[in-house]
């Protein structure tokens, strides 16, 4: 049977995970005289490599090989990096370390548990500097600088003007400022970074396996820092990868350090991350502190917004990084008609662990001061959010809609989802409800949070990061292509490439799906190959697994590959039945004329005829059936002289809804009920769209109420465990209600949109609400996560202890 | 006590999957990475190696174990189930079909751990309440799905085998 575009088809994917014989990075033997490698980690956060010895290391059976930064500093060259700053940034400590868990040499043993052995044995020298980890102490004048090349910590610093904004704030009738702070944390996928990597030196070749997922940008960033052409690092992404949720982009300078190792130590070299070291040193969010202005009049409406906001990308920026500020440039007034927009952008490198995308890039740390500021815009001026939130919200009968920085919102229908989500919570009870709890001293809290959620990201955003000035030096960077090729054998099985790169959304399935419909094909006839490899799939700098590309991009490409087969098995069909193809139709394995159904050609005939028969074929058509599509699209612009870009693809729209009950004697925080409400246009696969939010939902709760990577003043990590790091469990999450809008992208083929990380951007967001209006009749403001109780209950007690000091 | 150098193997007997094993391993080996590397069961997957995520799961004896935490040579004279021996099970099949139907994985790695504890649950529970599967579910870290999907799974399949009963 075949299925079709928008059915909740069940996974291809599902069996072999389930009976074990899914194939992940650390299941892979490529070669039989593998070694394994573990990294010697600084445990200081800020400190000169005076000297290491590694005589009593080699010493031990069983290892090779050690490798530190003398190697990695004669085979590679530093990272290019997204800023005009010369930061160098290497695979390994050189001279000096800048964060806690920064690797300073690497041992190749036989097994992993000889190689741990002897990171013990080899002793660094270090010289203690000053540590700096707070982004706004790192920005001081007199603050330790990390890279003494630079003489600041501040790495990119931007400014931007949209509209009026001095007017707007000139005619506001009142202006709030407030300032936030955003935490960092992390993605934790239960799977960990692996590296397979194997330098043959007769070919000048390296080849590594691995569990990063793209941007495939980075792969020229990569053979930059190895410095070698493309073809010469060809990487290999196993068909399963255990999650990522962004984080495993940031393998890859695991992926160059463990080449270089191959090529020093002469095997190839197999590292698997441990837990310790993810949470330490792989990659995270980065921390952000936020100050808004809000130009605002007294019937509620925002006329303008000023932000400046300073992201903490930890001891180096690397690249993708500063993005991380910018991902979110041209959705930054997010889902209001707000024309008028200051920002000023920061990047600051202080002694924390550097950081990369993870779910809902940079969305987080937008969404969190943006929603607060509207609850608390309502607060001031007494009216109900919900009322704010509508005064202010884009029309629906503007699409598309371009916003002041540039961005355009492809379609979109907030009113209509805002209100189902109110209806959802049954909001106008819910106040009732509120009031009558407070007079038996509980204490019920209502929160909303509406943002658009970017999908399919402009290669261009990232300069934004740039001057326009710079930007006209180098060559423009615009688009955000995909690749996937469907091709079909003389026996007419279906084989469908793609470089997407899933690290669980189900791209299998749902590719299958497309071209079953497509093509009117049996789903036992398709099988789809995820298997990424630089040297044979269909690829472009775009392609991989982040900013939920694969709704609106990824699964255009296989639509389009599918439909040039389609194309040419009807040419062929044309030609043999003798009838024009605009009356020819595909159904059941046969294509046949739509006016008279009996006559017919049968689609195994026709793929046979490209194979066995080619004679038979149209005077000029090529044999074979291999068709290869490249999606893009149009609207993802290079960024303009004045600073405009469309950083995405597609926009969709979430708004969420919850309630909570907070203990007003413990802090603890009781979500009673969470709807979310989503417009991603076209579903592809319902049950599918509806796990990524819940996936995405489950990231964002635990940013909201647990997660954090702590540091102290001295840089040590405090959460380096999962004992200390408390990601949500089944029994911490919340009942969840999803529903959706499907208003169709105009830009996509199948008017699909991405979606997956539109609630871990709202999450923090709605929650924060929901618990400041519970504590409003106590007075207590919140603005910083997570939600712990200990954090909440002591501003309750401050409140108390200064109201009973003022009485 | 049998005492051995850290330098020796020590020889350890062993059913897994229904299959006897009789192999040398050092004293140090964990659980996991004998099963993994020297048994190659590569569906058995290591997440933290320090007892929270749960993905390291299987069955030793009848009973749920993370094998992360756990030294090959305790295996000795043991019957061990690991998630490849949950091809032949009614239940593991059973629960398979429940997971799949309900979306209860996506990436799967943490997912072979959850169904191993699944098992001991429903073989000791015979009318779970949600809450108790979300307690038992607790156990295990799982980042993609949100758990709702494999709480609804788990809670299907006991309420099947409960009208069966």
């Amino acid at each position: 049977m075949g299925s079709k575009i928008g059915e909740s088809k069940k996974r291809v994917e599902d069996a072999r995970l389930m009976a074990g014989e899914g194939t992940y990075i650390d299941d892979l033997q490529p070669f039989g005289n593998i070694h394994h490698a573990a990294i010697l980690r600084s445990p200081y956060s800020h400190a000169k490599i005076k000297n290491i010895h590694i005589d009593e290391a080699l010493k031990i059976k069983g290892v090779i090989g050690i490798v530190s930064g003398k190697e990695v500093a004669e085979l590679s060259r530093p990272f290019p990096v997204g800023v005009s700053e010369p930061v160098e940034y290497y695979s390994l400590a050189i001279d000096k370390v800048r964060f806690v868990g920064e690797g300073v040499a690497v041992v190749v043993a036989k097994n992993r548990y000889i190689a741990e052995d002897a990171l013990d044995k080899i002793k660094v020298e270090y010289e203690t500097l000053d540590t700096v980890v707070d982004v706004e102490k790192a920005m001081e004048h007199d603050a330790p600088i990390l890279h003494e090349n630079l003489k600041t910590n501040v790495v990119n610093h931007r400014f931007f003007d949209y509209g009026e904004t001095d007017q707007a704030f000139e005619e506001a009738d009142i202006v709030i400022s407030k300032k936030f702070k955003f935490p960092k944390y992390s993605a934790t996928p239960v799977e960990n970074y692996g590296i397979i990597a194997d330098f043959k030196a007769s070919e000048e070749q390296y080849t590594v396996w691995s569990n990063f997922h793209g941007p495939f940008t980075l792969h020229s960033v990569m053979t930059a820092a190895l410095k070698v052409s493309g073809h010469q690092l060809r990487l290999q992404i196993p068909k399963d990868i255990g999650g990522s949720y962004g984080i495993k982009s940031g393998s890859y300078p695991y992926i160059v350090l463990m080449s270089i190792v191959s090529r020093v130590v002469g095997v190839p070299v197999k590292w698997i991350e441990d837990r310790q070291e993810n949470l330490l040193a792989s990659s995270s969010g980065t921390d952000r502190v936020t100050w808004i202005d809000a130009a605002v009049k007294n019937d509620g409406t925002v006329t303008g917004l000023r932000m400046k906001m300073a992201d903490n990308v930890g001891g180096y920026i690397r690249a993708p990084e500063p993005a991380n500020l910018y991902r979110t440039h041209s959705n930054s007034t997010g889902a209001y008609n707000i024309k008028n927009l200051q920002m000023e952008t920061i990047a600051v490198m202080t002694n924390k662990s550097p950081t990369g995308l993870i779910r809902g890039y940079g969305g987080p740390q937008l969404y969190f001061p943006l929603e607060r500021m509207m609850e608390i815009i309502a607060r001031k001026l007494n009216m109900d959010p919900a009322d704010l939130i509508k005064k202010n919200l884009i029309p629906a009968d503007s699409f598309p809609y371009r916003t002041a920085s540039g961005g355009i919102y492809d379609s979109g229908n907030y009113q209509g989802a805002l209100n189902k989500a109110l209806e959802l919570i049954d909001y106008e009870e819910f106040r009732k409800r509120q009031k009558e709890a407070l007079k038996k001293g509980k204490y019920l809290g209502v929160g909303l949070a509406c943002i658009v959620e970017p999908s399919g990201s402009n290669m261009g955003y990232v300069t934004i990061a740039l001057t326009p000035e710079e930007r006209a030096q180098g060559l423009p960077k615009s688009g955000s292509a995909e690749g996937a090729t469907v091709s079909i054998d003389p026996k007419g099985s279906i084989n469908v490439r793609i470089s997407t790169v899933p690290t669980g959304q189900g791209h299998e399935t749902v590719a299958s799906q497309i071209v079953s419909d497509v093509l009117g094909a049996d789903d036992n006839s398709i099988k789809v190959y995820a298997e990424m490899d630089t040297a044979t799939s269909p690829w472009s700098v775009a392609s991989g697994s982040y900013s939920s590309r694969f709704g609106p991009i990824g699964s255009s490409a296989v639509y389009e590959a599918a439909k040039k087969v389609r194309n040419k098995l009807l040419k062929i069909a044309e030609h043999q039945l003798n009838v024009p193809i605009k009356n020819l139709s595909i159904d059941d394995g046969k294509v046949f004329d739509k006016n008279e159904p009996d006559k017919s050609i049968s689609m195994k005939r026709l793929i046979g005829t490209a194979h066995w028969n080619t004679e038979a074929l149209p005077a000029g058509m090529e044999a074979g059936i291999h068709e290869t599509a490249f999606y893009n699209i149009e609207s993802a612009k290079a960024p303009n002289a004045d600073d405009t870009v469309n950083g995405s693809a597609t926009h969709g729209f979430v708004v969420d809804a919850v309630t909570v009950e907070v203990d007003e004697t413990t802090g603890e925080v009781n979500i009673l009920d969470y709807i979310t409400v989503h417009d991603a246009g076209k579903l592809l696969n319902p049950k599918i769209a509806d796990g990524q939010i819940l996936g995405g939902l489950a990231h964002g709760f635990g940013g909201a109420m647990f997660e954090e990577l702590v540091y102290d003043e001295k840089g040590q990590l405090l959460s380096g465990s999962f004992m200390d790091y408390l990601c949500p469990t089944s029994t911490e999450m919340p009942k969840i209600t999803i529903n959706h809008q499907e208003t169709p992208s105009p830009l996509t083929p199948l008017g699909a949109k991405g979606l997956g990380e539109g609630n871990t951007m709202s999450a923090p967001a709605v929650i924060s609400n929901a618990v400041n209006d519970a504590l409003r009749p106590l007075d207590v403001v919140i603005n910083k996560l997570p939600l712990a109780p200990n954090m909440i209950w002591k501003q309750i007690s401050e409140k108390k202890q200064k109201m009973k000091e003022e009485v | 006590m049998q005492q051995v150098k850290s330098n020796e193997k020590m020889t350890i007997n062993t059913k897994v999957n229904d299959k006897s094993y009789e192999v040398d391993v050092e004293p140090r080996k964990l659980l996991s990475d004998f099963l993994r590397e020297d048994l190659g069961l590569t569906g058995t997957h290591v997440g933290c190696e320090h007892g929270v995520c749960g993905a390291c799961t299987i069955m030793i004896d009848g009973h749920a174990i993370r094998s992360c935490l756990m030294f090959a040579v305790q295996i000795d004279g043991s019957e061990v189930e690991t998630i490849e021996g949950l091809q032949k099970k009614e239940l593991g099949l059973e629960l398979k079909e429940a997971f799949s139907k309900h979306h209860a994985l996506q990436c799967g790695f943490c997912t072979a751990g959850i169904l191993m504890s699944a098992v001991e649950f429903l073989y000791e529970e015979n009318h779970p309440t949600e809450k108790e599967t979300r307690e038992m579910l607790s156990g295990h870290l799982c980042r993609c799905t949100g758990y709702e999907g494999i709480v609804s799974a788990i809670q299907e399949v006991a309420e099947k085998n409960n009208e069966g009963r």
